[in-house]
């Protein structure tokens, strides 16, 4: 693969396919279903953080007219003390059933206890009322340092503190205890001539999808459950509801409608096995919304965090040594991104010395779900702070030193593997030579702020069929949900290969009985991954084409040969066919062909991001205001710019909303007091300039195009970009997230 | 031969190396080898005959796909990490 | 259960008549009642945008609308703003400007945007990030929506 290749299709920017679907309303998203005799269900949700279930009577909410069935944990298969496989990652059986309804403990505040099926919404509102649960309320344990404390309230009797295999001795809230180790870290500190250690916090903060949860299932008498629904992933849900109901797979089909946002929350399920249980109880198909406090109080934010970093450098710049250890809430259950956070925090750069520990703590708060480039940003917001200040204090330029630093193919990451071919450094000159580093901000209490970022990305499983139709169009079929243009970006993969428009290549994304085992769009794999799948559909198209303009002009497939949507044949016949002509052949050569693939492709090739900021600080009102904002980053290959640019604008705004107003505030007693979109702020268009997204192509040698994953890396850099930049207007160092104007003015001494 | 590096909080099996040089044409015989040399060592990698699944082997820098049956090569670098999927991690 | 009222309302300048409870909001009526879907639900208490419907010229929020309250009123709605042959300007300018990423806040936006483009035909940048404040978008980071209006702007 060379670096300039030219292409007819990849690069350019066509109509998406589902685009006129979605702008005229027509789209079909989970809540839009309709089935006749649709029942509604609702979920009842535990008023408390932390409190033993004494008992539930459901017999007045039974007995309301209307009601047509209830549920509670009692109709969930006894979870057995097993780990799940669901194909990403382990996860203990109990604690994904009692997430869905709790048994014996409520864990959080929102989490279900019973669920309601009714002839109307409302009815089964009324009927949530009419249970009769009684609590013995505990104390709750809200905040990973007050969880780790030895005298802290226990959560789980039966959690002893996992240290790759090793397990302490008595309950713990610390689940379990991670740690990287690279050279000697005291060596590498008694090497630098300065040494900055500084403490970070970072609060809960939700992906903030604009669709809630979703979810209409139906058992049909031979025991076929189906159910359709929004989801990141269609076969993962089924994996899911089949430990969670302990039912077989093979009759299990789900059905991904349209959905409406989900950046790594809408992977985990939460009412699509209550919607089952209902379904089953009362012989109907059952709709389950969830509300939008439900999808604040029910489903997985990202974890709040507390974050020491401690860097030494050289006088010259030269990193020798970069310790942290990272405290991760996990919410109820275990298994927050501590890892991918301990993975990531340090990987832009070539450190010779480096220890990381890291901890997964459970607190009385929802169980954290991943959110784009899960735990990176809560790292990055505490090494990249400290790195501004090593260059500050050293008297270089910060990007200057992430050149210096910045970690190259060949290198090793912090946690050992090897880099392949990476961008990182490309994105620094990008943001370096591009005019805003460079332009006038002189103005009091304006700032400038930069910071980088890294995300690994991801391969996994792909499947895609291709067929061919008599108008030399073709139908592409996939499994992955597509939530930001990516039927077009799949689609397109396959069109170069074809040589045909991408116009011509019909995508459509169907249910888990349609098509071979897809993972989730998620980890920033599908344009890569599916797209690779793609690829290789396309290339088996074409092999039986070539046989059969072979069988057509009677000439050996091997004097066949495909070049920019032409058939022709080479020594001796002078013969010549399009792809659309041949394929208005195929009855006459042998019938209908079909192309497919799967892929679990390997080299996904990392992702790093470089971003550049500058903000206003209002002294009165502590307001930050973000008036210019440029981030480069590394595409690999863009296919469709448009659709690239728009998932690196839209993860600096979430990364923006998360450095200054977003988080979940809670009170004494574990309540989340802001589940609202009106008070959890997320930013909206008046709160922003226009993002100028520079995309940087250093090839993925993973991929025939060179694709990387672009949708996570962008959401990482700006917490730590905008406190940097708020250093510079104003001389102080923000460690805490958000950055809203509450703590702003206190830091600045204001309250 | 192939190099294992080996998890931080795996060193106290290995007499605190943090890399050691062992033979094997595939992960399964170099984590047999490993155990033959450091007992205790496979257990923590594996969950009996499988690698575990929270755990990513990393062949050169590349997360494998295929678990114990992937071929490495005579000069391969292994690293033992917490697995990532798609969005979802668990150590 | 309350009684229903029967309700005598226009959609997409056709007549429509429908049964409500007095609790039932527009957004329901129209989403579960007429089923025309293309109105979001994304919190139910008017601080989204995503249920946006033009009632008598003006923009609401059709989830802090009743359904009774239409009674005599017009509505237009996402599903209307299309020719069966063409697409409305401002649709147009949004899928060329790749100004939807997930598209559940949509037609939220297309339709607020028709509201302040019936109103203020050449608006500036910060006074369409103005009126589009009520909308919220949690994929694109808005810059291809701003830019989407103003194209339409430009285009009509
Ligand atoms: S659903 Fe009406 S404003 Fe959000
Ligand atoms: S495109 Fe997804 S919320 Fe706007």
């Amino acid at each position: 693969m060379s670096e300039k290749k030219e292409y007819k299709v990849i690069g350019t920017r066509p109509i998406r396919h589902d685009g006129v679907d979605k702008v005229t309303g027509r789209a079909i998203y989970g809540a839009d279903f309709q089935i006749t005799g649709l029942l509604h269900g609702r979920v009842l949700r535990s008023p408390h953080a932390h409190a033993r279930i004494v008992s539930i009577d459901t017999s007045r909410a039974e007995a309301h007219p209307g009601v047509k069935g209830v549920v509670t944990a009692q109709d969930l298969p006894e979870a057995e003390d097993k780990i799940a496989d669901l194909g990403e990652g382990a996860v203990s059986l109990k604690y994904l059933c009692d997430n869905i309804l709790a048994s014996d403990k409520a864990l959080y505040k929102g989490h279900a206890i019973a669920a309601v099926a009714a002839t109307d919404p409302h009815i089964a509102e009324e009927a949530c009322e009419l249970i009769d649960v009684e609590y013995e309320v505990l104390p709750p344990v809200l905040e990973v340092r007050a969880a780790m404390e030895p005298d802290a309230p226990i959560i789980h009797e039966n959690i002893r503190t996992s240290s790759l295999g090793e397990t302490g001795d008595k309950p713990s809230n610390v689940a379990s205890h991670i740690q990287f180790k690279k050279g000697d870290i005291e060596k590498g500190f008694d090497e630098a001539d300065i040494v900055i250690e500084r403490e970070f916090v970072t609060g809960t903060v939700h992906q903030g999808y604009i669709e809630p949860h979703n979810a209409t299932a139906l058992y049909n008498p031979d025991g076929q459950l189906t159910v359709w629904c929004s989801t990141q992933g269609a076969f993962t849900v089924r994996e899911q509801l089949a430990e969670i109901l302990q039912y077989p797979i093979s009759k299990i089909k789900v059905v991904p409608l349209e959905i409406g946002g989900g950046f790594g929350g809408k992977i985990n399920v939460y009412i699509k096995p209550v919607a089952a249980l209902l379904a089953k109880k009362t012989g109907k198909p059952v709709k389950v919304l969830m509300n939008r406090a439900d999808v604040f109080e029910g489903t997985g934010p990202t974890p709040a965090s507390y974050i020491t970093v401690k860097m030494g450098a050289t006088k010259d710049g030269k990193i020798t040594a970069a310790q942290t250890s990272m405290a991760f809430e996990a919410g109820a259950y275990p298994g927050s991104p501590v890892g991918a956070g301990a993975m990531c925090i340090f990987a832009p750069y070539n450190t010779e010395n480096v220890l990381i520990d890291g901890y997964d703590v459970v607190v009385n708060k929802p169980k954290t779900a991943p959110y784009r480039a899960p735990g990176a940003t809560n790292a990055a917001f505490g090494s990249e702070t400290v790195i501004d200040e090593l260059a500050e204090e050293l008297n270089i330029d910060p990007l200057e030193i992430r050149l210096m630093n910045g970690a190259k193919e060949g290198d090793h990451r912090a946690d050992g593997p090897v880099f392949p071919r990476i961008g990182f450094i490309e994105t620094v000159e990008a943001a370096k030579s591009h005019p805003h580093y460079t332009a006038p901000n002189g103005k009091k209490h304006h700032g400038r702020g930069v910071a980088s970022g890294f995300w690994f990305n991801i391969g996994l499983e792909s499947s895609v069929t291709i067929n061919v139709n008599p108008d030399g169009t073709v139908n592409l079929v996939e499994g992955s949900t597509d939530i930001g243009g990516t039927r077009a970006s799949i689609a397109m993969q396959a069109a170069e290969v074809l040589g045909i428009p991408a116009e011509s290549v019909n995508p459509t994304v169907v249910d888990t009985n349609s098509i071979g085992y897809t993972a989730v769009t998620g980890g920033s794999r599908t344009t890569y991954a599916t797209g690779y799948a793609a690829y290789e559909a396309a290339q088996d198209v074409v092999r039986q084409m070539i046989e059969r303009a072979a069988k057509l002009w009677d000439v050996d497939e091997a004097n066949v040969q495909f070049t920019d949507g032409e058939f022709s044949s080479i020594n001796g016949k002078e013969e010549q066919i399009s792809f659309r002509d041949l394929s208005a052949r195929l009855g006459e050569t042998g019938g209908p062909v079909v192309g497919r693939a799967t892929m679990n492709p390997a080299g996904a090739g990392g992702a790093f991001a470089t971003h550049v900021v500058d903000v206003a600080v209002d002294e009165e009102t502590g307001k930050v205001e973000i008036l210019r904002y440029t981030a480069t980053q590394d595409a690999g290959k863009a296919i469709h710019p448009s659709y690239v640019e728009g998932q690196i604008q839209g993860g600096v705004v979430q990364g923006i909303g998360w450095a200054l107003n977003e988080e979940y505030i809670y009170n004494d007693e574990g309540e989340m007091t802001n589940a609202s979109f009106l008070d959890y702020r997320m930013p909206t268009c008046l709160d922003l300039p226009m993002i100028d997204a520079v995309i940087v192509e250093v090839p993925n040698p993973g991929h025939p195009y060179g694709v990387r994953g672009v949708g996570e890396v962008p959401i990482v850099p700006p917490p730590a970009a905008i406190a940097n930049a708020i250093y510079d207007a104003v001389g102080i160092r923000m460690t805490e997230l958000p950055m809203s104007p509450d703590r702003l003015l206190k830091a600045m001494g204001k309250i | 031969m192939p190099v294992v590096a080996i998890p931080a909080l795996m060193r106290n099996l290995t007499d605190g190396e943090d890399s050691v040089t062992i033979p094997g044409a595939t992960i399964r015989e170099v984590i047999d080898n490993l155990e033959t040399r450091y007992p205790g060592t496979k257990a923590k990698l594996c969950d009996g005959d499988r690698i575990h699944p929270s755990i990513g082997v990393y062949i050169n820098g590349v997360v494998t796909r295929v678990g114990m049956h992937a071929r490495v090569d005579a000069d391969a670098e292994l690293h033992f990490l917490p697995a990532i999927g798609g969005g979802v991690v668990s150590d | 259960m309350a009684r229903k009222s029967h309700v005598q309302t226009t959609i997409n300048g056709e007549a429509v008549e429908f049964l409500c409870e007095p609790r039932q909001s527009l957004l329901e009526v129209l989403r579960d009642e007429l089923h025309l879907t293309g109105a979001k639900e994304g919190c139910n208490n008017g601080n989204c945008g995503a249920c946006s419907v033009i009632l008598d010229g003006r923009l609401v929020n059709s989830c802090l609308v009743l359904g009774v309250e239409t009674d005599g009123k017009s509505v237009e709605t996402i599903e209307g703003l299309a020719d069966p042959d063409k697409l409305h300007p401002i649709q147009d300018a949004f899928l060329e400007n790749a100004a939807l990423q997930c598209g559940i806040c949509t037609p939220g936006f297309i339709i607020s945007a028709k509201a302040l483009l019936d109103q203020n035909p050449n608006p500036t940048e910060h006074e369409v990030r103005y009126w589009l404040a009520g909308n919220l978008c949690r994929c694109t980071g808005y810059d291809k929506i701003v830019r989407a209006v103003l194209d339409a702007a430009a285009a009509t």
